[in-house]
């Protein structure tokens, strides 16, 4: 049984122009103990998916189920309890830690909020050992968020997540604030971190060659919808959306000779705000025909675990 | 081979001294270093414990009583006698300035605190969870606002009786509205940063997270408001007292004695310096501290 069943989410915001469809009728499963890559272009609605499974922003229809719970009707207390077991990882280390807490008090704050320590020494045991879980030096502990740097503050931000022993953590952007350099060792953190809680997560990124780094399975979104999904092998070798090809040809290749062929995308993105009843990539596809402008495609298996949404997928 | 150690290195571990734990100070140790090597703030922090003190010895202090009054020295310049000279019932006034201390200081001080715990909670919520809770406090207060806030002081005292305590509550209840509003706006600027979502993702109850969160961060701009409530509830004070409305007529009150003083302040100016002197240090002192209160809560500031 999968630790997170998805059933046609869908979040719409209401604007003064119509229905905002950030999230449309998304399916998946996420295997525990795997990584799921979400990708696609910034306001796609990745983000706003992580916020809806974790119950930060509640889901227009549809149903979520972890661990065999339906969550998306609990009540508040009841959700607390869950709520333990899924977190969240921010994008920006800078503004998603409150700059008037000092590291310790930033980690302890989880625990304290669920009461999980017996007493101030136990916190302290508690705190220190996240410090050190996450590769924080002892002597930082109370030092504020603006003295340290983006990769010592994102390690507080892991820390935070990891205090309640959770199960599931959305990444949202984790890495996408920091430099490169320090992107590979926060990456391989939340690896070894995978490894040895047997986490789950869902990976949030724009940036490919992260997502190639560290995810099982990848979902490619477009307006709010998953496009292509499929492992991380199979989608790589064989990317059969349009949207997806185009994204590929993205990846920068650090070699001067072998230079491939960048697919460019012309044309503006359709609105979100009460999309028509068609492909919503017809109108920056180079392949896009009459039948791509007039009916929505569904998501079809095309074998191999590979699914993608696509009237001509396979043909081009 | 043994180790070397000079005088120089001796002064300096004397001074590094409890400076190299393992983890540092804490966040309060910190604020209070801050807040001590603040000159201005200390230098606040010492007038107003000096008010303080004199009107905790009022009476030890005071060389005369305040209502003491000698028809033969009537409106005297300031002299060795009477430092701040006298007034036109030949009451001295630096006793009458000394014993207003009990008067100004409490009740600017309540008043203030009393303000920034029902306005500042109101500004607070309305803030925080904003839409229909915003507009339902807001236009209560907008409504309050209607009404000059001296008007209400007057009303308020004419309903509950001329006293102590019901200038307090008077006086309070023209300070709500500007409180909630300066709490509100400066919340409104905070609630919107990331880190609320953090703790909102974690779990953190909604109290929590407006205690912990939202008011250290809007700290800055409400210890300046508050500082600046304190001042003109001094000064409403004296207003009222003007009007006649505040404290009755022997109560020496700082604006009680401005007020007296106010009608021979062609012929003895001495009468309007001196209390108006002992208000605006008050003023000052609690500015200047609480913009080193500001700076010792921040941080970022070092």
């Amino acid at each position: 049984m999968p630790l997170l069943e998805i059933k046609n989410v869908k979040k719409y915001y209401s604007t003064p122009r119509g229905l905002l469809h950030a999230v449309d009728d998304v399916t998946m499963n996420i295997e525990k103990g795997k990584t799921i890559g979400i990708v696609g272009e910034s306001g796609c609605g990745k983000s706003t998916l992580g916020k809806t499974l974790i119950r930060m922003e509640d889901a227009t229809a549809g149903e979520i189920w972890f661990d065999g719970q339906e969550i998306t009707g609990m009540q508040h207390h009841e959700f607390r309890k869950m709520r333990m077991k899924m977190q969240m990882i921010f994008q920006d280390p800078y503004s998603s830690l409150d700059p008037r807490m000092s590291v310790y008090q930033l980690i302890a704050e989880p625990i304290q909020t669920y009461k999980l320590a017996q007493g101030k020494k136990d916190l302290e045991e508690k705190v220190f050992g996240l410090m050190e879980e996450v590769g924080l030096a002892k002597r930082l502990s109370n030092s504020y968020p603006h003295e340290l740097d983006g990769g010592r503050r994102q390690r507080i931000g892991i820390a935070r997540a990891l205090s309640l022993d959770p199960e599931f953590i959305v990444c949202d952007e984790p890495v996408s604030a920091l430099d490169v350099s320090i992107q590979a060792q926060i990456l391989n953190l939340l690896m070894d971190l995978q490894k040895d809680k047997d986490l789950t997560y869902m990976f949030i990124t724009h940036d490919m060659s992260v997502v190639k780094h560290i995810s099982d399975d990848i979902a490619v979104m477009y307006l709010g919808q998953v496009v292509e999904k499929a492992g991380f092998e199979e989608l790589f070798a064989r990317p059969l959306h349009p949207y997806s090809k185009a994204l590929f040809s993205a990846i920068p290749v650090p070699s001067i000779h072998n230079r491939r062929e960048r697919i460019l995308l012309k044309g503006e993105i359709t609105s979100p705000v009460n999309p028509k009843p068609c492909c919503r990539f017809a109108a920056r596809c180079p392949h896009a025909e009459d039948i791509c402008r007039q009916t929505e495609p569904k998501l079809r298996d095309m074998g191999n675990g590979h699914f993608c949404k696509c009237h001509r997928a396979g043909e081009v | 081979m043994s180790k070397i150690t000079t005088p120089a290195m001796v002064k300096l571990n004397k001074k590094t001294k409890g400076r190299h734990k393992e983890t540092g100070n804490t966040p309060m140790q910190e604020g209070l270093k801050r807040l001590r090597k603040n000159k201005t703030a200390m230098a606040g922090m010492i007038i107003i414990l000096f008010l303080i003190i004199i009107a905790i010895f009022a009476p030890l202090i005071a060389p005369y009583g305040y209502q003491e009054q000698s028809y033969t020295e009537v409106r005297l310049g300031p002299s060795l006698q009477h430092l701040f000279g006298t007034d036109h019932l030949g009451r001295d006034i630096f006793s009458r300035c000394v014993y207003g201390t009990r008067y100004s200081l409490p009740i600017g001080l309540i008043c203030t605190l009393l303000g920034l715990v029902i306005g500042g909670g109101l500004g607070l919520v309305a803030a925080y969870f904003g839409g229909r809770t915003d507009n339902i406090i807001m236009r209560i207060i907008d409504i309050i606002q209607a009404i000059p806030s001296i008007l209400l002081c007057i009303a308020l005292v004419a309903i509950l009786g001329n006293g102590m305590w019901q200038l307090v509550v008077a006086i309070t209840a023209g300070t709500i509205q500007g409180m909630t509003k300066n709490v509100r706006a400066a919340v409104f600027m905070v609630r919107n940063n990331e880190y609320v979502n953090s703790s909102k993702s974690i779990g953190v109850s909604d109290f929590q997270i407006m205690i912990r969160h939202l008011v250290p961060n809007a700290v800055g701009i409400i210890v300046i408001n508050a500082v600046g409530v304190v001042a003109t509830s001094i000064l409403t004070i004296s207003s009222l007292s003007y009007l006649g409305v505040g404290l009755v007529a022997p109560t020496p009150e700082w604006g009680a004695i401005l007020a007296e003083g106010k009608q021979y302040m062609a012929v003895a100016p001495h009468m309007v310096y001196f209390p108006g002197l002992m208000i605006a240090i008050t003023v000052v002192a609690f500015y200047l501290f609480g913009n080193g209160l500001r700076d010792a809560l921040d941080p970022r500031l070092k």
